[in-house]
């Protein structure tokens, strides 16, 4: 069922619906970050609280001779100074990463890239200790660093895993996925082969609040408290578990507020480690807030993605194949945040929104001198790398055919009736229509208009181009079978309780970092059980007092989260029928459920609220036989496919020849993603992701130089839209509920990132037409741009 | 070295290292934990308070030089219970996701409201485009100082009403 809806803009009265259920609904986190009372890690405060500060290294690739710390032990203020010889001593040295590679928590032997953590300093202020670090006194033996990816893999490059028992070269992995010989037979009888060099560009989350924590071990309990800037602090509490071996119910991680994640504060980092070691050595809490520099040089990187894209076609434009060879920088660790069993992430949907008949991909991913992480930014495990090669290469197809790119798009889109759809590389999608919905955006662009528009511009020497993304997302990882982060199911937990009054608390296992969870679960439970947002408490970020889960990334909060939320919700509504049948002295088929109520089939005037029930179930008197007092469940979903939304991106750009400026004059998004909750929140993370996708298409790098340091390392070097690069954002959507997922809910919150990017190139690469530019990489700065024009793009990395 | 200063209405009067930064003097030393600090170089704009009025990037300033100034914080900015308008706009519009860069924001959009009480989109534009926001993509931010604007025209016409 697909309803296709124009697009409705904000207006002030919208703000007076109070919904029990879906609908615009003002948050309820509002309150307390309006008035600067929201608690983030750095606002936390703990009498005889510690600060740290960690020593990094100003090498890529260095041996460690010697560490002095006499120093900086004497200066004021001091507590502590640790290096990574005294962790080793403790076993504490390295660590597991999300990938089953190691990490070093502190260097011992070598560090292996610029920014690497090497001592840390505990002392009574945060300025003491920052000033201990100027003491510390280290002695490297440079070493020659691997920066280009290309030539990681030569016979003579620098070996920088020697830590790695037996390893003799800079080999990560491989992957591939597709069938080989199929999809070359395809390519040997097309009409029209393509094929291109695109490159991703390494870039940041740079999340407004950096990483941080506070460790709080109280050696009498032997409990530790961490409260830390994390997306998954269950997933984090085991790891911890496993790492410090503390037992598990002796670790209790708080997620405060958080100010930002986009993938940034899903893996550990070391400094996480160091508080807790600090807070242990010193027996007092310790805080370690890292600053912008640190966040940007040392946290989790996203993309990093040499592609070489291959696109086969009949003349007429019918699409056949995709062949891709990717070489995958993992930096110094392989640090990757994704399941296990897919070490590309969900690279494998680079097929697209498109019905072929083969595809393959072969993927080599290596080791260099940069930091770890990969899998961030908003990036659905790597679909924005699929999502950017295949409507990168379809867009270069429609050159080649002369089509237009909209034309060809409809041509080749899986047709609705058939879903589910299995792809060439195995992945089910489980609904789409996407005719409508990039019908849609042709409307609300006016797109017809605009080529006419460019036509005219193109005459008089003016650059002027429209570029269209189509993305199919997959979201909501993921059905444990196949899914997990260390042995961990990727299935989510929920519980909700009703209180005797009849108002309600939810706990979650997922964490919001701005995506509004207590207004979102609130809603889902009010449209199952009837009890009003406002009345329903949602607890989350606290291991204490939440069940099991993995956490808020991936878009996976609303398709595996939020379907445990309804269905917990349907759980205690069932128990509730069985009280009602009771007071209403009816059998329990008699009853029928409106919402916030149980009503007797034919006599509506008999009912009983939601509230009566709950007031009943703890109540005096006795409840039906097998029925025991309260009203609450728990349940923990395994959901039994990703969700797959999808949407149709259409940006406008217009180029000054003489500056070879980008200025994105008009984007319009049109996304589906299923059943909405809340339409203001899923607007607003579209616009968020939007901004992201002008920010890697126009502006942000993390670049290095050829002694591997890192150009990126502030935000004066890391630029970031600001509200004069990014236009007016004009919106539509469609909904084609899933399938499978209990109310119909896709994920959304990565869609704009995956989606736009491709969009935004599409259109620099459609104005510079005339000057005969089929590719450009990322990031399209003047300078970029500027090359192009002259015949001389080369690729950024 | 001791400093005395004026914030949020109160006067203040603290011994500091004269390097403190006003930031961490607020947060640290006052417990005004709503200015929060984004990236010390000034590009970010989470840290903007007031000083004598005027926005402030409040990690490069010290705390020092705002002695015997009036600072305000988004602490200062509410009357009891009832939101400033600013803060409503912002509450309203969904001009807030994770909140981080909303005091800031909303410190600098109220001193743009209050020397020009009806600023066009592009002028809401240029007063914030010394900070950053990952979460909106600004179109909200914009539309909360609109709603603010709107909001703040129709009270004083209802006043000027009854007088």
């Amino acid at each position: 069922m697909t309803a296709v809806q124009e697009p409705k803009l904000t207006t002030f009265d919208d703000n007076d619906q109070k919904p029990v259920g879906y609908g615009r609904m003002l948050r309820k986190e509002d309150p307390r970050l309006l008035r600067g009372r929201g608690r983030f890690t750095d606002d936390v405060q703990l009498p005889g609280m510690l600060h740290l500060a960690i020593l990094r290294s100003p090498f890529a690739h260095a041996r460690i001779v010697g560490i002095d710390t006499s120093a900086a032990e004497a200066a004021p203020g001091v507590r502590a100074v640790v290096t990574g010889a005294a962790l080793a001593e403790q076993g504490l040295a390295w660590m597991p990463t999300l990938s089953n590679d190691v990490q070093a928590v502190l260097a011992t032997d070598k560090v292996r890239f610029q920014g690497q953590e090497v001592a840390f300093v505990v002392a009574d202020d945060r300025y003491q200790a920052r000033d201990a670090l100027e003491l510390i006194d280290v002695e490297y033996d440079v070493l020659e660093p691997v920066v280009d990816v290309r030539k990681a893999l030569e016979p003579d490059a620098p070996l920088i895993r020697d830590d790695l028992e037996g390893k003799t070269n800079n080999h990560c992995f491989d992957w591939e996925t597709g069938d080989k010989d199929e999809t070359d037979a395809v390519f040997a009888r097309a009409d029209v082969v393509v094929s291109t060099d695109v490159v991703y560009p390494r870039v940041h989350p740079a999340p407004m609040e950096t990483c941080g924590a506070v460790a709080d071990f109280d050696a009498v309990e032997g409990k530790l408290r961490l409260w830390s800037t994390t997306q998954a602090p269950h997933a984090h509490r085991t790891l911890y578990a496993i790492v410090a071996g503390l037992p598990e119910h002796k670790i209790q991680v708080i997620a405060p507020d958080i100010g930002g994640g986009f993938g940034n504060k899903v893996p550990i980092y070391p400094g996480y480690v160091c508080a807790i070691v600090a807070s242990i050595v010193t027996g007092k809490p310790v805080k370690w807030m890292e600053d912008r520099s640190e966040n940007l040089i040392s946290t989790g990187f996203a993309r990093d993605y040499i592609m070489r894209g291959e696109i086969a076609a009949t003349r007429d434009g019918k699409i056949l194949g995709i062949r891709t060879n990717v070489l995958a920088d993992h930096g110094a660790f392989n640090g990757t945040a994704a399941p296990v069993k897919y070490p590309a992430g969900f690279f494998g949907v680079f097929t697209g929104s498109y019905d072929l008949e083969a595809a393959y991909c072969k993927m080599t991913a290596v080791y260099t001198n940069k930091a770890p992480g990969g899998v961030a930014y908003a990036c659905s495990f790597r679909i924005t790398e699929a999502v950017y090669l295949v409507e990168r290469i379809v867009d270069t197809l429609a050159y080649e055919l002369g089509m237009d790119p909209a034309e060809l798009r409809l041509k080749n889109f899986i047709k609705p009736e058939q879903f589910p759809y299995t792809t060439k590389t195995g992945w089910v999608y489980d609904s789409g229509n996407y005719e409508p919905t990039m019908r849609l955006a042709m409307d609300m662009a006016g797109y017809a208009d605009l080529r006419k528009e460019q036509e005219v511009k193109r005459a008089n020497g003016e650059l002027m181009g429209i570029g269209i993304a189509f993305f199919t997302e997959a979201v909501g990882a993921g059905p444990r079978k196949n899914m997990d982060i260390l042995g961990l199911g990727m299935a989510d937990g929920c519980e909700l309780r009703v209180h005797p009054t009849g108002k309600a608390v939810v706990r979650l296992s997922v964490k919001t970092q701005g995506q509004g969870h207590e207004t979102t679960f609130a809603q889902i439970v009010a449209e199952e059980i009837g009890i009003p947002p406002a009345d329903i408490e949602v607890v989350h970020g606290d291991t204490d007092n939440t069940p099991f889960g993995l956490g808020t990334y991936g878009s996976r909060s609303t398709p595996v989260s939020g379907a445990a939320a309804a269905l917990v919700a349907r759980k205690v509504r069932d128990k509730a029928q069985i009280i009602a049948s009771a007071m209403l002295e009816v059998t329990v088929a008699d009853l029928e459920w409106e919402k916030g109520r149980f009503q007797v089939k034919g006599d509506p005037g008999k009912s009983v609220t939601i509230q009566d029930i709950a007031m009943r179930a703890h109540g005096a008197g006795d409840l039906p036989e097998g029925i025991e007092g309260g009203l609450e469940a728990q349940i923990c979903y395994n959901p039994s496919n990703l969700t797959y939304p999808h949407g149709a991106y259409i940006c406008v750009v217009d180029i000054d020849p003489g500056t070879a400026q980008v200025k994105v004059r008009r984007f319009i998004a049109v996304d589906d993603c299923g059943t909405r909750i809340n339409p203001m929140i899923i607007e607003g993370q579209v616009h968020g992701g939007l901004t992201d996708g002008v920010g890697m298409a126009l502006m942000e790098m993390i670049a290095f130089d050829e002694d591997g340091n890192c150009l990126g390392a502030s935000l004066m070097d890391y630029l970031i839209p600001t509200s004069l690069e990014v236009p007016d954002w004009e919106t539509g959507y469609t909904v084609t509920p899933s399938p499978h997922h209990p109310i119909g809910a896709k994920g959304v919150g990565e869609s704009a990132t995956v989606g736009s990017p491709p969009a935004i190139v599409n259109a620099v690469v459609d104005a510079l037409k005339p000057f005969g530019v089929r590719h450009a990489d990322m990031p399209l700065t003047p300078s970029r741009v500027w090359d192009a024009m002259r015949g001389q793009a080369t690729p950024p990395i | 070295m001791q400093v005395t200063m004026t914030v949020n209405d109160v006067e203040v009067t603290r011994e500091i290292e004269g390097r403190l930064l006003l930031v961490h003097f607020l947060r640290d030393h006052l417990g005004l934990t709503g200015t929060h600090w984004g990236c010390d170089t000034s590009n970010c704009g989470t840290c903007v308070v007031w000083l004598d009025g005027e926005p402030v990037k409040s990690c490069t300033v010290l705390a020092a030089m705002a002695g015997g100034h009036e600072v305000r914080t988004v602490e200062g900015l509410a009357k009891g219970a009832e939101l400033d308008p600013i803060q409503e706009g912002f509450r309203q519009c969904h001009g807030l996701q994770c909140g981080f860069c909303t005091p800031g924001m909303m410190m600098t959009c109220r001193a743009l409201l209050d020397k020009n009480p009806d600023p066009t989109d592009a002028e809401i534009r240029e007063a914030i485009s010394g900070q950053i926001c990952r979460c909106t993509g600004y179109s909200t931010i914009i539309r909360s100082v609109r709603w603010a604007s709107v909001h703040e025209a129709a009270a004083k016409q209802e006043e000027v009403a009854q007088a």
